[in-house]
């Protein structure tokens, strides 16, 4: 996913001669081609995030659409407050290609796991945030990044996810992708948690279990219409997301039910990372396993839950 | 560099650089509050920059350290940008001009500044963008002795030197006072030009209420290539206003009562 993305930036800055790379020292050969082709329009810079982040919008300023890539971490937490005054205030189109969204850098420790990155990226007025959830839909959605106003969050995937995308006709920014029936037990899911629930629903047809998977790619602006009509027949809804379940998603969705006076708010269920840093190491699979966010463990949640509404 | 200082001290202000500080000083009136000494500094610098070389596709003027922006609203009215009635309106809950300037609502603010350590990054980028598409643009940055304690100020200045940005001229205000007192007692910044030329900069240091020289030395910077550069100005934090200068508890006034505003009126022979 993650090439897939980079790569696309030089597909679409081969056609628009506005789009601009910039890294901050991340990557060893990361778009060489890009860098050899359109020299100009490549710029590796130091690990200097906060006045990147106040040179891109500059860049964009003078109308130029960069892309600025780097650990997603670096691109949410360190700067922060050039993410909302210099692109949020402004209104400005840079895109944040965020790398190792959620638990990617399972190894690499706590400094690097972007998993409140989301909720912190919501917060600001402006700010688009988008979560593919495998390769052919980042390749259908990145172009479609170019003419947005205002700023964009990528959060990218570790890479080499199943690809689960392939069949959806229309993949857009702004809208919803469903997968499945929903009559019994609806996931709404971002990024890879898709693939994890789409497993789920496998297991629960085995027991008789009507799921299906909400699947958002945008996050913000959130597509209230697409959950509305989701959440009405399912006796069960989870919010699954590899992030903190203070302020991600799942707080997203019971915002959104709450502001819609919708009584769907009382079949939700937020499936997440607690307000904990997470300090494990190993890898993304097993800290997803040690927060109950593989396939197995949102099964057995889902089980237990619908164990207790029988009781 | 003490002679330079005692020069900033001395030097008496001419008609024009008067009559910017009534303009100031009217603001003040109307809001009862704001940064009074960080925008008496750098009077003379903004007067010199918008009398010769802020041209409309030509240059951009981005004051980074945007709480002195009763300075730029002065001169922003006399150069016809705003009108003498928005002015006034200062700090009020409809006017577009607040106690830090903002893009969106000030006719000739580029960026919207307050925050330290923004301005110059975002310059810096404009720079490059002029580079890259050879639009020839200068750009022209004004940042206070306090706010390059940012470390932001110092990764722009490794950038713009790695870019050979000559296309892009800082200013600093060097009043020599922050916030809560001295900056050699607060963070001490010396020794500044070394700093600075240590960082590939064409460093130049002047007397920042002297027209002339601030004139001058622009006029050298301008013709020096494939570096960027930095003007130490040597200023008097509350330049003009005698209870101010040299304060630092008249760097930002949270209100300034009957008595302040006749000290400053005094000061200015109203």
């Amino acid at each position: 996913m993650r090439k897939t993305c980079l790569d696309m930036v030089y597909e679409i800055a081969k056609k628009n001669n506005k789009v601009i790379f910039v890294g901050s020292d991340l990557g060893a050969g990361v778009l060489d081609e890009f860098k050899k082709k359109i020299p100009k329009r490549f710029i590796m810079e130091g690990v200097s995030e906060q006045y990147l982040t106040g040179m891109v919008s500059g860049l964009a300023m003078e109308g130029f659409i960069p892309y600025f890539n780097t650990i997603a971490t670096f691109l949410t937490r360190r700067n922060f407050e050039q993410n909302i005054i210099d692109l949020g205030l402004h209104n400005l189109p840079v895109r944040l290609i965020g790398n190792g969204g959620g638990l990617v850098y399972a190894p690499l420790g706590p400094t690097h796991q972007a998993i409140e990155d989301i909720s912190i990226m919501r917060a600001i007025p402006n700010m688009m945030i988008l979560a593919p959830c495998d390769s052919h839909e980042m390749k259908k959605i990145m172009p479609q990044t170019v003419n947005i106003n205002g700023p964009i969050y990528i959060r990218l995937a570790r890479g080499g996810d199943k690809i689960v995308t392939k069949k959806i006709k229309n993949i857009k920014i702004g809208k919803a992708i469903s997968f499945g029936d929903f009559k019994d037990v609806l996931f709404v899911t971002t990024g890879i948690m898709t693939q994890e629930c789409l497993e789920v629903v496998e297991k629960l047809k085995s027991r008789n279990i009507k799921a299906g998977v909400l699947h958002n790619t945008t996050i913000k602006p959130f597509d209230e219409e697409s959950l509305l009509k989701a959440s009405k027949k399912p006796k069960l809804i989870f919010t699954v997301e590899e992030h903190m379940v203070s302020g991600g998603l799942g707080s997203i969705i019971l915002e959104t039910l709450n502001q819609k006076n919708s009584s769907a708010i009382t079949k939700v269920n937020r499936i997440g990372i607690n307000n904990v840093f997470v300090k494990k190491y190993g890898s993304q699979q097993d800290l997803l396993n040690h927060c109950g966010l593989n396939a197995k463990k949102i099964f057995a949640t889902v089980i237990k839950k619908i164990n207790e509404q029988k009781t | 560099m003490k002679n330079k200082i005692l020069n900033s001290k001395k030097i008496k202000l001419d008609k024009k650089s008067i009559y910017l500080r009534k303009l100031i000083l009217e603001c003040l009136k109307s809001e009862k509050r704001g940064h009074v000494g960080s925008a008496m500094s750098l009077v003379e610098i903004i007067r010199v920059l918008y009398e010769k070389y802020i041209k409309k596709n030509k240059s951009k003027f981005i004051l980074s350290k945007g709480h002195g922006c009763l300075a730029l609203y002065a001169i922003l009215y006399d150069k016809g940008f705003i009108k003498k009635k928005e002015l006034l309106s200062v700090g009020k809950f409809n006017s577009n001009l607040g106690g830090h300037p903002e893009h969106d609502k000030v006719n000739g603010v580029e960026i919207s500044t307050g925050a330290l350590g923004h301005g110059l990054p975002i310059a810096v980028g404009m720079a490059i963008a002029s580079k890259i598409k050879n639009t020839k643009k200068q750009y022209f940055v004004v940042c206070g002795d306090g706010e390059i304690n940012e470390g932001s100020i110092w990764e722009s200045l490794l950038s713009a030197s790695k870019h050979k940005l000559d296309n892009l001229i800082v200013l600093v205000d060097y009043n020599k006072l922050q916030s809560y007192g001295k900056n050699s007692e607060i963070l001490d910044l010396e020794p500044l030009t070394d700093k600075f030329k240590s960082f590939n900069f064409n460093t130049f240091n002047i007397n920042g209420h002297d027209i002339k020289e601030i004139d001058q030395c622009i006029k050298k910077v301008l013709r020096i290539k494939k570096k960027p550069s930095v003007i130490i100005c040597h200023t008097v934090k509350g330049k003009g206003i005698k209870i101010a200068e040299g304060n630092p508890s008249w760097h930002h006034k949270s209100f300034l009562g009957e008595n302040d505003l006749n000290e400053i009126e005094k000061s200015l022979g109203t």
